[in-house]
């Protein structure tokens, strides 16, 4: 099992899930977060402009199992490209175990259901 | 406000004296409901314009970690200057002082308490209407509690229009004990100066019809004394530090927008023609000067933005505060556009050149704008509105040479006085708040509260 985190463009967001809607990754968590980094904003405020150093980008954590990590990856780097500096990251962590709280199930099972498409 | 008490007395006595000869019995006065009605709801939307109107566009200009202390600011002292007045402010304001040496300059104590004032007197104060009472003085037709209490919201919102200055690093004791001395030594004394019977500029001719120079120029020359002997924010870079909630910002100056009407439609003391013309002027000088400000965005940084756009609503409603039952649609129109033009350039550009950290522009709006009113008054005041009162425009220079001097005595007297007041509060309780307070946010260190919970 991987964990997959994101940095994205939040103007990316709504492509980002629907590829992996597409690839067969249906839940995630995701979170706005503010981040400092070579790119610059400009801002206005009452007539002074000045560069804002913040930048917005969303994060998106997902965890899947090792047969569907190539195909996660492939899908939010195609998704989340616009070719400018500033399109994001993309990590990758080992997972140990994963439970599901419901049924105490443990390990890769815990992430998607058998009788279900579900296929995180 | 009360500006031509006197002439409208010698006219009324004129008239009288030739209508005495018919009818020698003089009607009893009475109040009048219609006047009494609209002044009271005039009351509650001046009251709407601090709580919560000023409250959420400040509040909402502030970082999030000192929205309540905003909130908290302003709402403590519509409650602690309403006991003040009723104490002593209304009589050290309105009433007259038994020492004749100070009569000009600052009311007794006999209305102390509300002391002697019964429930159906008539105001002793009034513009519009009038009429004869008992022995031979005039009167208005509104009780004067009611005059009394719209006077409370006035001497509320002065003092929380100063907390745009130095918002986001005041210890909240030093505050309240600041801006209740305040009150009491300036607030009281220039009311008194201006709107009094008694007071020295309304006897040489100042037009200050809602409290242009009382209210905007006094808080706002305070906002800069305080702002500048404060000192700068410690993350302050001489740029403005944006808004945590432009949405709160909006809903304020639309706030403030609908209570103004009552501020300026009010201060006739009366529902009549004039009070609709300062409806009308107030509003059309509002309109013009959000568009002005606006459109000043658009051109010079590329997109018009909402907060600007608020922030010269505002300024064209206390620009046109002065002058509202004084100049016509044309004078508003040429108000709210030039006090746009000032107040932007004031904020974009000197301020940051001279360095001040003036938080949210309490003397860049409301300073710079009393003043572009006040004299514009002086200037653009048409016989069409009142007769007995016009402008440089209209050819009297003279009303401009009492417009210079009422701004700028209430100048040097709001900035010396706020100056010592300052230094003694700042010696004995403290003002600034500390370093580390200032870092973790006013809201949790002044009241032990986050405005925005993570708690469902």
């Amino acid at each position: 099992m991987k964990k997959i985190e994101a940095i994205i463009r939040k103007s990316k967001f709504e492509d980002v899930k629907r590829a992996l809607y597409d690839a067969g990754i249906e839940w995630f968590s995701y979170w706005d977060i503010t981040g400092l980094g070579k790119s610059t904003e400009e801002q206005v405020v009452r007539g002074q402009v000045f560069k804002s150093g913040y930048i917005q980008r969303r994060m998106v954590s997902i965890v899947v199992r090792d047969i569907n990590l190539e195909k996660t990856i492939t899908a939010i780097l195609d998704s989340a490209w616009t070719g400018e500096t500033g399109d994001g990251k993309l990590f990758i962590y080992d997972i140990e175990d994963t439970y599901r709280i419901r049924t105490k199930e443990s390990g890769p099972e815990a992430l998607y259901n058998k009788d279900e498409t579900t296929k995180n | 406000m009360k500006k031509y008490i006197l002439s409208l007395t010698t006219l009324l006595a004129l008239f009288s004296s030739t209508l005495a000869a018919q009818t020698p019995a003089v009607a009893a006065p009475k109040i009048d409901s219609g006047d009494t009605a609209w002044m009271i709801v005039a009351t509650a939307f001046v009251l709407l314009m601090s709580i919560p109107g000023l409250a959420l566009f400040y509040g909402g200009l502030v970082r999030r970690k000192n929205v309540l202390n905003v909130f908290m600011q302003v709402f403590i002292l519509v409650a602690t200057i309403s006991v003040e007045w009723v104490i002593i402010g209304y009589s050290n304001a309105f009433g007259s002082n038994p020492i004749e040496a100070l009569k000009p300059y600052i009311g007794g104590f006999d209305w102390a308490f509300l002391n002697n004032i019964g429930i159906n007197d008539l105001s002793p104060y009034f513009i519009s209407h009038s009429q004869m009472g008992a022995n031979g003085s005039t009167v208005g037709t509104i009780p004067h509690i009611v005059f009394i209490m719209f006077q409370c919201m006035f001497a509320v919102i002065t003092p929380a229009l100063i907390i745009g200055a130095f918002a986001e690093r005041i210890n909240f004791k030093g505050f309240l004990i600041f801006s209740v001395l305040w009150s009491i030594i300036i607030y009281n004394p220039v009311a008194h100066w201006v709107w009094s019977g008694d007071g020295w500029l309304f006897k040489l001719g100042a037009l200050d019809f809602a409290g242009g120079t009382v209210v905007h120029i006094n808080a706002g020359v305070a906002a800069i004394v305080t702002a500048i002997m404060l000192g700068k924010r410690r993350d302050y870079k001489r740029h403005a530090i944006p808004a945590h909630n432009i949405t709160y910002v909006v809903i304020g100056a639309g706030l403030l927008w609908v209570g103004w009407f009552g501020f300026n439609a009010g201060s006739g003391l009366a529902a009549d023609g004039l009070a609709a013309n300062a409806l009308m002027v107030t509003h059309i000088a509002a309109a013009a000067a959000a568009l002005t400000w606006a459109l000043l965005d658009w051109i010079i940084d590329k997109r018009p933005t909402v907060v600007g756009i608020s922030t010269g609503a505002v300024g064209g409603l206390v620009a046109i505060t002065p002058a509202a039952g004084f100049v016509g649609v044309t004078g508003a129109l040429i108000i709210g556009v030039v006090v746009s033009l000032i107040c932007f350039c004031m904020v974009a550009y000197v301020k940051p050149k001279l360095g001040y950290d003036d938080s949210l522009d309490a003397f860049g709006v409301h300073g710079v704008g009393g003043i572009i009113g006040a004299v514009l008054t002086g200037v653009l005041a048409t016989p069409a509105i009142q007769a007995a009162y016009s402008g440089a425009a209209y050819g009297n220079l003279h009303q401009l040479r009492v417009q210079l001097i009422a701004v700028g005595t209430t100048i040097v007297f709001s900035g010396v006085g706020t100056f010592i007041l300052f230094k003694v509060v700042d010696k004995f309780v403290g003002l600034r708040a500390s370093d580390k307070h200032e870092a973790i946010g006013l809201d949790e260190t002044q009241h032990g509260e986050t405005a925005y919970t993570n708690f469902d």
